[in-house]
């Protein structure tokens, strides 16, 4: 007699210690082997893009900290600040413009960690997660010198930035960084050698350059497939065209290559902040912007390299107050898309590493 | 050591003795028992030892919604790290008995909110972590999609305010709690319970 066998329907999440947030995964399963992956998402809509058409435009500043990805708030500031620049023709000081750079990467070295840190604990290295967030904790302790939050921080304003940093931080920067520079080396030694960590990550997840093209796919995910595409070497913003830095690519497209690229990616950060923190010029750090201001009627589109991939802000203006529509194209949505299409064929228990080598964050995908 | 005994041939009167040498070790037992609050009756003093116990640790579910779940983690982490309270996440509701709803809560997610609750075995708590899931807070406004606070799908013992709020700020939230869960008179409560018949106390 044979054995009978029927397919399985897992239903995994919205509340599962791996998914990072609220999404649902509805796997088919064979066996052990996945036939079918349907991401649900949805679980933390915000309706954020509606908000902000009821809000003024300096006011949005701080629903983009909230409403979007919530890890990299200055990010998001500063994509939803520069298109509203381009929209109004606002030209943002030198320093404010440097500024923004230093903390704009700070705030990816934050994000990357809080990655690593959660992926760890995914795939069973609990030491990860205390190490990535005691790094974490001294930086966040240099945010809060300057904008007074740990998480959000509405820093960014049209036109440049709130305020200056205070006196001695710079200083405080550097020692930050030269206290973070060795321990990616210690990161290295406890992950890239460790076999176990080399089984469930090496050959794991393969995306091939050309399906990471077709399914829309940015970032480090992207860069980890062969593309070798930053959006602050392509399209230069802010000043980065100024700042010297190398852009880390991979060939192979599995979770090894993503993790590589990552951490290539703080080292490279580390560079660049070093770099504007040694040419910051003096001088005006914020434009003058009114605050009831009103772009003239027209839409633009702008985009940014989040730490997750390429963050869009498409802000339409019909002369009023507040715009009239915002669309945001947010990095974790496609990305969650590239990596839940080549689910298929692997184990479940590839799922978690997959997943978290994607780096989603719902806040990101749902907005 | 003292024996116990006047010194011979001083003439002067012995010292009293403290209480604890007197008596036996058993009533050493009684003396501890008399110092717990509410102490004398055997029903309040298990109470005590038990609310002790519960409070001392509290298992929260890994649950995080949005950003707040950020600053949880944050509290579970290297500087803060609540584990020396007690306090050590699991993953499941089912081993569960405190959720903390960190995050804003769309209205998509409240029934699996709700489910979540009652999943967990009694009695459970329930902490409100920040501005979104105590009110709704920055997305109260021109907003289709986020639940005006958690407290509509499940009963909230403690609001944490901030957006977020401080990891210190949580941890005092669970230390209020902690002392709530030492003052309950849960076991009397069931006692009270299963004398009129009824079968859940809470």
């Amino acid at each position: 007699m044979p054995l009978r066998t029927e397919e399985l329907l897992l239903n995994m999440g919205p509340q599962h210690p791996s998914t990072h947030g609220v999404l649902r995964l509805v796997v088919t399963l064979d066996g052990e082997n996945i036939t079918d992956v349907r991401p649900d998402i949805g679980y933390l809509h915000s309706s954020v893009e509606k908000m902000m058409e009821h809000r003024t435009y300096v006011q949005n500043v701080a629903l983009t900290d909230r409403g979007m990805d919530y890890l990299i708030a200055l990010n998001n500031e500063a994509a939803y600040c520069l298109a509203v620049e381009a929209l109004a023709g606002v030209e943002v000081p030198e320093r404010g413009r440097y500024l923004r750079v230093i903390f704009q990467e700070l705030n990816r070295i934050a994000s990357h960690l809080v990655w690593l840190g959660t992926w760890g604990i995914d795939l069973g290295a609990t030491t990860l997660f205390l190490w990535c967030f005691r790094e974490r904790e001294r930086e966040l302790d240099l945010f809060e010198q300057v904008t007074g939050g740990r998480l959000h921080h509405v820093y960014f304003r049209i036109g440049g930035v709130y305020a200056d940093v205070p006196d001695g931080w710079a200083g405080a920067c550097r020692d930050f960084l030269e206290y973070f520079l060795p321990h990616i080396d210690e990161y290295h030694q406890l992950l890239t050698q460790n076999p176990i960590f080399e089984a469930r990550t090496r050959g794991v997840g393969v995306i091939g350059r050309r399906e990471a093209v077709a399914m829309g796919a940015s970032g480090p995910v992207a860069r980890a497939s062969g593309i070798a595409y930053d959006v602050r070497k392509a399209v230069p913003y802010e000043v980065y065209d100024r700042l010297g830095f190398d852009v880390p690519v991979q060939a192979s497209g599995d979770c090894f290559a993503r993790y590589l690229v990552r951490l290539e990616e703080m080292r490279q950060s580390v560079r660049i902040i070093r770099q504007a923190l040694k040419d910051l010029p003096a001088g005006e750090f914020r434009a003058r912007v009114p605050v009831a201001m009103k772009p003239p009627r027209g839409e633009v589109y702008v985009r940014t390299e989040s730490p997750r991939g390429t963050l869009g802000m498409y802000v339409v203006s019909d002369g009023g107050e507040s715009p009239y529509r915002v669309k945001i194209r947010a990095p974790s949505f496609s990305n969650l898309y590239a990596l839940t299409e080549i689910m298929r064929g692997w184990k479940i228990a590839d799922i978690i590493a997959i997943l978290g080598s994607i780096d989603i964050v719902l806040s990101d995908v749902d907005r | 050591m003292s024996t116990g005994m006047p010194p011979a041939g001083t003439g002067v009167p012995a010292e009293p003795q403290p209480r604890r040498t007197q008596l036996g070790p058993l009533a050493q037992v009684v003396e501890v028992l008399d110092s717990l609050p509410g102490g004398g009756l055997i029903l309040t003093t298990v109470e005590s030892a038990l609310n002790w116990g519960r409070a001392s640790s509290l298992w929260p579910l890994t649950f995080g919604l949005a950003c707040c779940a950020i600053e949880m983690m944050a509290a579970f982490a290297s500087r803060f790290d609540l584990d020396r309270i007690g306090v050590i996440p699991r993953a499941t509701p089912r081993q569960a008995d405190l959720m903390i709803v960190a995050g804003r809560c769309s209205i998509k997610m409240a029934p699996i909110v709700r489910r979540l609750w009652e999943q967990m075995p009694e009695p459970r708590y329930v902490i409100s972590m920040g501005s979104c899931a105590t009110c709704g807070g920055p997305f109260f406004y021109d907003n289709y999609s986020i639940l005006k606070g958690v407290d509509q799908v499940v009963p909230v013992d403690v609001y944490v305010p901030g957006c977020p709020p401080r990891p210190e700020a949580l941890i005092e939230g669970i230390l209020k709690l902690q002392e709530r869960i030492k003052k309950e008179p849960f076991l009397r409560r069931q006692a009270l319970a299963a004398l009129d018949g009824r079968a859940g106390a809470r």
